[in-house]
């Protein structure tokens, strides 16, 4: 049996924490995620399936719903699945097996990192790392956006929580990216 | 220059990739008779007008859709923006 140990996106043993003035950035290795796309003229069934996974209305553009499994929308009639790593491994599968041939369902798990960002001056923070208008964001939007050449998703926990979505590969870009602005804007 | 997204409301212009004219969704059926003179036709000739012009633009900073966006090449004032599946299946593509 090999005694593997289980390292983050950033190569640590431990979730990455920076801190600088009163925003904190969080490393989440612990998520799983699967992404949903409807195909031609299924949508509605998919939809109606996707629903009884998440527990609540598979949601509209720019929205996410649901609580322990969570989804969000990434474009027309297309959304991400994302769970609880520990429970939910397998979540591609669950997704496949709750959908059928209605929608087509990808492993998204170890393609995205998530960074979350907490504190009082978050909106000065993604203000001068995308272009969306951070400040306008009500709690459950979401938006695709570049952050440092890198296509990202935001998600709007609360007016001073977000969640980021980003490449894995370029894991520590984007690290560097989000540090770099929390010490030029706090 | 903002290009108003059908779903996501107005978006800046840097968050878009361009393609090309909007003839492109219209690729020819490689087993027609003529397919030859088509694709040449499909490939290389392109009208360039000085004034209204149906184009082709890619969300790629955003929700990556294509968007088939019609733009007045003199003025750059762009007066209609359409999903371009939309364009398509009213086309009759995209089955």
């Amino acid at each position: 049996m090999h005694d593997l140990v289980a390292i983050t996106a950033l190569g640590g043993s431990e979730p990455r924490v920076d801190t600088v003035g009163n925003v904190t950035c969080t490393e989440v290795p612990a998520v799983a995620l699967a992404s949903v796309a409807a195909r031609a003229d299924r949508a509605a069934e998919a939809r109606k399936a996707l629903a009884k996974l998440t527990g609540a209305s598979i949601p509209e553009v720019g929205q996410f719903a649901g609580d322990n499994v969570l989804a969000f929308w990434t474009g027309p009639d297309q959304w991400m699945i994302e769970a609880p790593f520990d429970t939910h491994e397998d979540l591609a599968q669950q997704t496949k097996n709750c959908v059928g041939d209605t929608a087509s369902v990808s492993e998204q798990t170890d393609a995205w990192t998530r960074f979350d960002l907490e504190g009082a001056d978050v909106p000065a923070v993604l203000e001068l790392l995308c272009i969306l208008d951070c400040r306008k964001m009500e709690p459950g939007q979401t938006a695709r956006t570049s952050i440092h050449h890198l296509g990202c998703f935001v998600l709007c926990q609360s007016a001073i929580s977000f969640s980021l979505y980003g490449p894995r590969s370029s894991a520590g870009s984007l690290r560097h990216a989000i540090v770099a602005a929390m010490k030029s804007a706090l | 220059m903002i290009i108003n997204h059908p779903l996501l409301g107005p978006r800046d212009s840097s968050e878009f990739v361009y393609l090309g004219d909007a003839s492109l969704i219209a690729r020819p059926d490689w087993q027609a008779d003529n397919a030859a003179e088509a694709f040449y036709d499909y490939a290389y000739l392109r009208d360039n007008p000085a004034g209204e012009h149906r184009e082709l633009w890619f969300h790629e900073g955003g929700d990556r859709s294509w968007l088939v966006v019609t733009r007045n090449t003199v003025t750059h004032e762009i007066t209609d923006v359409e999903m371009a599946r939309d364009v398509a299946r009213a086309q009759g593509r995209s089955k």
